[in-house]
């Protein structure tokens, strides 16, 4: 567990034999026909025009948001603007709605992943004591809860009507506090952790929670910034939450939820848009809807390198534990 | 700890004060870590078990003045309503239409992918290939179906393409017939070189001997795909495969919600959509929830019976 998590654990030999598997697999060895030669010509190219549906709409998008909105009618197929211009991103920057919205989405993200990382660490940590009694209880308690749910309505009403969080931030920080996926990886990464650092520390007299502040803590940074990547995407990328809970607080709205307001109900017909925002009603130029993408999509590509070295290990260890 | 656990098995009954002594020492000994549990487990008592409990409210008119306690009891009413409405077999049909179509072209998709992948000489090349088919994991659904109304929807790319090709303009955002593509589309997009990985992984463990005696033996490419490839990974697809089942009548709550307007409609009216619009919108909760514990009770039946299956034809399944 911790071996794959944890990259400088990684045995050197066991990395070569992993190394030597993967090379070698399907395509092996010189004993290939006429008919393997044809394949494996026709599967690169399939295989790279697949990698680049996954990119061409973005460079369409970045492209597009550069153009003029007499550019995109009259060049619907453009990926360089003739005449670029700013004036899209000008627009984005001097309306409070949309920094507003950035700024929301910001603070949803910092705020809720500190939450979630608080949350799933230390539950993680109290469960991954097998001396701990009752331990077994809430072990499955939490097993349970990711097999079966209330569903939509039941959580709507423990959040809006019992806990009285609808329109608060509290409504989009909260619910998700901990994804008991992750929590259940971070409880098997401690229990990966030597015991006899931990013994040695109670037996100066540190407590739990010093042990786990100074001692555990320091050595799982890995494990704390995959997850805390995990969930600040998810934080990111969340529309849902923030659209039903905080319906009645345009203000408090992320960029995920301006974003539906402004590109995806302007398209349909006038009555999805009844209950729209005036200011909106008139729909932005298309250039501005393209710039609103990209504004938005950069802190995912920002992180994504660090996304792709954690999370393909992430889904592995779970893949294998699970 | 071997001597606390041996005490209440033994004898239960006759050493009882010896044994709530040894769990008051215990619980007093691990203070520290109750302290620790305590924000996790009241978060799942609130969160996750309190939610389960409101579902009484399918069987009662809820009322949130009175609450979830004080709300007058109707039995299966709100079912029977259901039953009673009459396009309820559209919503059932077109829940079970996309769930099918996603059985059919989403599910298998990153299998494909990932045998195809499998089959790459070029170790750096596939590595590079895999940093794209990534990246759209990592993309909002609200972006996605963003970037394909930009592209296919009112004055996108597509509509302008259209009229000037055809002289009119073709929406493919707007239209119940393209409706469920559109939404099959975008998540085999989104998702499959995402869903690659859990194969990829299965496919590292095989025994590149086999491989190589297979060769000997003069096994082809196929040949070796189909003997020694496809069964690494069949136990990974099974277990795939019953995940699926249980999300089968989930056709996305997030995804359809955002792709539904009101000239889809024909299309895109399904059981997801319909509580979210007959609960959040409407605040019918009780009628809204009925319809959600259905669904809830449906999957349940079709993992345990696919993991029963499953079983059945020799494989570990789920549990």
């Amino acid at each position: 567990m911790s071996e794959i998590l944890d990259k400088s654990s990684e045995l050197p030999e066991k990395k070569k034999k992993a190394k030597k598997m993967v090379g070698s697999t399907g395509a092996v060895g010189n004993g290939n026909t006429v008919g393997g030669m044809i394949f494996d010509v026709f599967n690169y190219i399939f295989l790279t025009l697949v990698a680049l549906t996954t990119i061409a709409p973005f460079i369409y998008i970045i492209g597009a948001s550069f153009a003029t909105e007499w550019e995109l009618a009259q060049r619907p197929l453009l990926i360089i603007p003739h005449n670029p211009t700013l004036g899209a991103y000008e627009y984005i920057f001097s309306t409070n709605k949309l920094l507003n919205g950035f700024g929301n989405s910001v603070f949803i993200t910092v705020a809720g992943t500190m939450i979630n990382l608080f949350f799933t660490v230390t539950m993680a940590y109290a469960i991954s004591k097998p001396r701990l009694r009752g331990r077994n209880f809430v072990l499955n308690m939490v097993i349970f809860s990711m097999f079966f749910g209330g569903g939509m309505i039941p959580s709507y009403i423990v959040v809006a009507n019992m806990l009285n969080m609808k329109d608060t931030f509290w409504s989009v920080l909260l619910p998700g506090a901990i994804s008991a996926y992750n929590m259940m990886i971070v409880k098997n990464f401690f229990q990966g952790i030597p015991q006899e650092l931990e013994e040695s520390a109670s037996m100066d007299g540190c407590t739990d929670i010093g042990i786990l502040w100074k001692i555990v803590l320091p050595l799982s940074l890995p494990v704390l910034a995959t997850f805390g990547l995990f969930y600040a995407v998810g934080h990111w990328n969340a529309y849902f939450g923030a659209m039903i809970y905080m319906s009645g607080a345009r203000e408090k709205w992320p960029l995920q939820v301006l974003l539906r307001e402004i590109i995806i109900l302007s398209n349909a017909s006038a009555g999805d848009m009844a209950n729209m925002d005036p200011e909106f009603v008139q729909p932005p130029e298309q250039s501005v809807k393209m710039a609103v993408i990209v504004v938005s999509t950069i802190p995912i590509m920002c992180v994504y390198p660090f996304l792709q070295k954690y999370f393909v290990k992430g889904v592995m260890v779970g893949a294998l534990k699970g | 700890m071997m001597s606390t656990k041996s005490v209440p098995a033994k004898s239960p009954h006759g050493t009882g004060v010896e044994y709530w002594r040894r769990l008051g020492a215990d619980v007093i000994r691990d203070r520290w870590l109750y302290l620790l549990l305590l924000p996790g487990f009241v978060y799942f008592i609130i969160f996750k078990y309190l939610p389960m409990w409101g579902i009484v409210i399918s069987f009662e008119n809820y009322v949130p003045y009175s609450g979830i306690f004080g709300s007058e009891w109707v039995g299966v009413k709100w079912f029977e309503y259901f039953f009673k409405f009459p396009s309820w077999t559209r919503y059932l049909t077109n829940t079970l239409i996309l769930s099918f179509m996603n059985l059919i072209f989403y599910f298998p998709a990153p299998i494909i992918l990932a045998l195809l992948l499998n089959e790459m000489r070029s170790l750096r090349y596939k590595k590079l290939l895999q940093t794209f088919l990534y990246v759209p994991h990592f993309i909002s659904i609200v972006i996605v179906v963003s970037i394909t109304t930009l592209l296919f929807g009112t004055n996108s790319l597509f509509f302008n393409l259209t009229k000037e090709l055809l002289g009119e303009p073709v929406n493919l955002m707007n239209s119940p017939d393209t409706f469920r593509w559109m939404i099959v589309i975008q998540s085999i997009w989104k998702e499959t070189g995402w869903g690659t990985i859990i194969f990829l992984a299965a496919l590292t463990n095989v025994d590149t001997q086999l491989y190589e005696a297979a060769m000997v033996d003069g096994a082809g490419r196929f040949r070796r795909l189909w003997h020694i490839t496809l069964p690494a990974i069949r136990s990974t697809i099974v277990l795939m495969l019953i995940l699926r089942m249980g999300s089968m009548l989930d056709t996305g709550h997030d995804h359809l919600i955002l792709m539904a307007n009101s000239l889809n409609r024909s299309a895109s009216q399904t059981l997801d959509v319909f509580v979210y619009q007959q609960g959040l919108q409407q605040g019918q909760f009780s009628y809204a929830s009925a319809i959600g514990l259905m669904k809830s009770i449906v999957s349940i039946i079709l993992v345990v019976s696919s993991n029963k299956i499953a079983h059945m034809l020799g494989e570990s399944g789920l549990y």
